[in-house]
């Protein structure tokens, strides 16, 4: 179990408020277009914070300008990974940017096991540190169960 | 005497006959002259000497920060001289100075240097002649580097910033907030055992960063490298209790470079992301720390420590903003650069002056702002600024709305302070900015509304209730020294 304020992961910009419900997440859905932001859906059952490249959930929608479509995307997202970790980006092609401008948590697995930090000793007082997902000791799949 | 003076001055003066000539007369003011696209614009601030006039004193800086001396040489035809000269081509008086008004008479100086004049890549050589002698020059009261137009052929000669904030965010894995951290309090004193703690405890309550202060190097209460040691353990272990990439800036400012290379490689030996260095080890220092970031992959914080010896009084010295351009150029990631609400000096307009100049891709002409030119930034990578100083959480929807989104908000007092201890001053702190983001993109007014938003995020959450109930009427309202001139401004409050 996780030990820290919420027990659970905070990565994404909105980890530390309550789950964010359909109407909250549709707001920010229509803040990223407002922007003229892509917004792309991705997926992972290996949450380790440098994990970059979670699965995408298709390819960004450079081309869905529409909340309630997104939205259902994410949905869908959702239902066919229920035990995943998905998160929504938003993408800015801007010149100077060409980066990701939002990221935020919408599903979790109900159990969050958390990570754990192995030390190896070297040299004189120098440790090498090990960060792992206690989920990831399983394949691919069927680390957070159905 | 006067026959055989006004003998003298009848005949016609050579351009090189030696003597004494003024320094307008030297071809150091020309009014008609059109700026190069290469070359380097100064605006100086110049109080002149009683009787000196206005073309006078700003030839004569143009002079003194680039060829001339005091007394005419024939050697500068051994020289394309012409081309060397710096020209003052522009002089206007300062809205509200002189006759009438409590400040002597000012006027700005506006003065274009040949790209020739400056070797590639140094911000030593530049500042040499911008900011070397002239400023202990007698034909001047006082003298004050307001801002300066970088041609984009010479930002093309500096690396600039060894990460920047895009990459900085891919690394770090966050976006679409401002970053969270604080500095270890106290500054002084701590073991590194102690030390350590504090950042742990931070860190894993929610805070994305945490800082050495500016003077914390190596001293006999925490040696350099106990320090390093434990914070790094601290940060480890943070980063698995919340699954999220950690960070504390381990200040590797020492008294020589060598000494500073040293601990740099340590830091990065642990597995450090972000070290960094005070202004105070001069501008060679910090571009060479700037290239040993960019080559491993470390994160480069500034603390401007110094700055306000010269940049705080209006009339001598030189403006923050210069000290941004500066150390964009030479390479930093983060720099200090303030909070308009907090402790610390900082006027709401200079201020978006100062975090324009570090975040924008190309900065327009803005007067209110503090910004003389256009300036092309040539893809240098942006500097994220850093707001730390007496900020609380309850102020999170005015910081927002001053600062943006792409700004490292510390909060040291705010964080250790809280009642409840250090995780929960974290805590505070992260639900805070995030109930405020995600209000923010929903649409709605946090400059007015932003009081009731963190209220209702208390009811849920506890560290919240009790930071605002501690700090949420703490305000610093003192007039700001260092303000624009085109438009009457006022330091923000708290209460606003």
């Amino acid at each position: 179990m996780m030990t820290n304020t919420n027990q659970r992961l905070t990565q994404g910009q909105f980890s530390f408020l309550p789950d964010l419900t359909d109407p909250q997440i549709t707001a920010q859905i229509e803040f990223a277009l407002k922007n003229n932001w892509a917004v792309g859906i991705e997926y992972t059952d290996d949450p380790h914070p440098r994990n970059t490249y979670w699965e995408m959930f298709g390819n960004p929608m450079f081309d869905l300008k529409d909340a309630v479509g997104i939205l259902a995307e994410i949905n869908s997202c959702r239902k066919t990974f229920p035990q995943h970790y998905v998160r929504v980006t938003a993408f800015d092609s801007t010149r100077g940017v060409e980066s990701l401008k939002m990221s935020y948590l919408v599903n979790r697995p109900t159990r969050e096991p958390g990570f754990g930090l192995a030390r190896t000793e070297v040299e004189g007082r120098n440790i090498r540190y090990r960060i792992s997902s206690y989920a990831t000791d399983k394949p691919e799949g069927e680390r957070y169960g159905q | 005497m006067n026959d055989i003076g006004d003998v003298r001055t009848a005949k016609i003066r050579g351009r090189y006959d030696a003597g004494v000539m003024e320094y307008k007369k030297m071809g150091y003011w020309q009014p008609d002259y059109v700026p190069l696209d290469t070359d380097v614009i100064a605006l100086f601030r110049i109080t002149p000497q009683d009787g000196v006039d206005a073309e006078e004193c700003a030839a004569a800086v143009a002079g003194e920060s680039s060829t001339a001396t005091w007394t005419v040489v024939w050697t500068d035809r051994l020289t394309a001289c012409e081309l060397y000269r710096a020209k003052a081509y522009r002089v206007d008086k300062v809205p509200n100075t002189g006759p009438g008004t409590s400040t002597p008479q000012q006027v700005f100086a506006w003065i274009a240097y040949d790209l020739d004049l400056f070797e590639p890549g140094s911000i030593a050589n530049l500042t040499a002649s911008i900011i070397g002698n002239v400023f202990g020059f007698k034909a001047v009261k006082a003298l004050r580097l307001e801002d300066m137009r970088i041609p984009v052929a010479y930002l093309k000669t500096f690396q600039g910033p060894a990460t920047g904030i895009v990459v900085e965010r891919e690394r770090l894995d966050k976006f679409g907030r401002p970053l969270l951290g604080a500095t270890t309090k106290p500054k002084l004193g701590l073991s590194g055992r102690n030390y350590g703690r504090v950042v742990y405890e931070a860190l894993k309550g929610g805070l994305d960063f945490v800082k050495d202060d500016e003077n914390i190097n190596s001293q006999p209460f925490m040696h350099w490298r106990d320090r390093f040691l434990y914070c790094m353990e601290a940060v480890n272990k943070a980063a698995a209790a919340t699954g999220e990439v950690k960070g504390h800036y381990l200040n590797v400012t020492a008294g020589t470079m060598e000494e500073m290379y040293e601990r740099a490689e340590f830091a990065k030996s642990l597995g450090a992301a972000i070290i960094m260095i005070d202004l105070v080890i001069g501008y060679t220092a910090i571009q060479s720390m700037a290239k040993w970031a960019r080559k491993n992959d470390v994160i480069l914080h500034l603390h401007r420590a110094g700055n306000s010896t010269y940049s705080r009084q209006k009339n001598h010295g030189m403006n923050f903003r210069v000290i941004c351009k500066w150390m964009r150029m030479a390479g930093v990631d983060h720099i200090h650069a303030g909070t308009v609400v907090g402790k610390l000096e900082g006027d709401p307009a200079m201020i978006a002056g100062f975090y324009d100049t570090l975040r924008e891709t190309s900065t327009k002409t803005n007067l209110e702002h503090g910004l003389f030119f256009d300036q092309d930034w040539a893809s240098l990578n942006k500097v994220m600024p850093v707001a730390s100083g007496g900020i609380h959480a309850g102020q999170m929807h005015q910081l927002l709305t001053y600062l943006g989104e792409d700004v490292v908000l510390q909060f040291g007092g705010g964080t250790i302070g809280h009642p409840m201890g250090i995780q929960a001053g974290a805590t505070a702190n992260r639900v805070a900015l995030e109930v405020m983001v995600l209000a923010r993109n929903e649409g709605r007014d946090i400059w007015n509304e932003g009081p009731q938003i963190l209220k209702a995020a208390a009811q849920w959450c506890s560290p919240l209730k009790q930071a605002i109930e501690t700090w949420g009427d703490i305000q610093f309202n003192y007039e700001s020294t260092d303000t624009g001139d085109f438009l009457p401004t006022a330091t923000a409050t708290a209460s606003a």
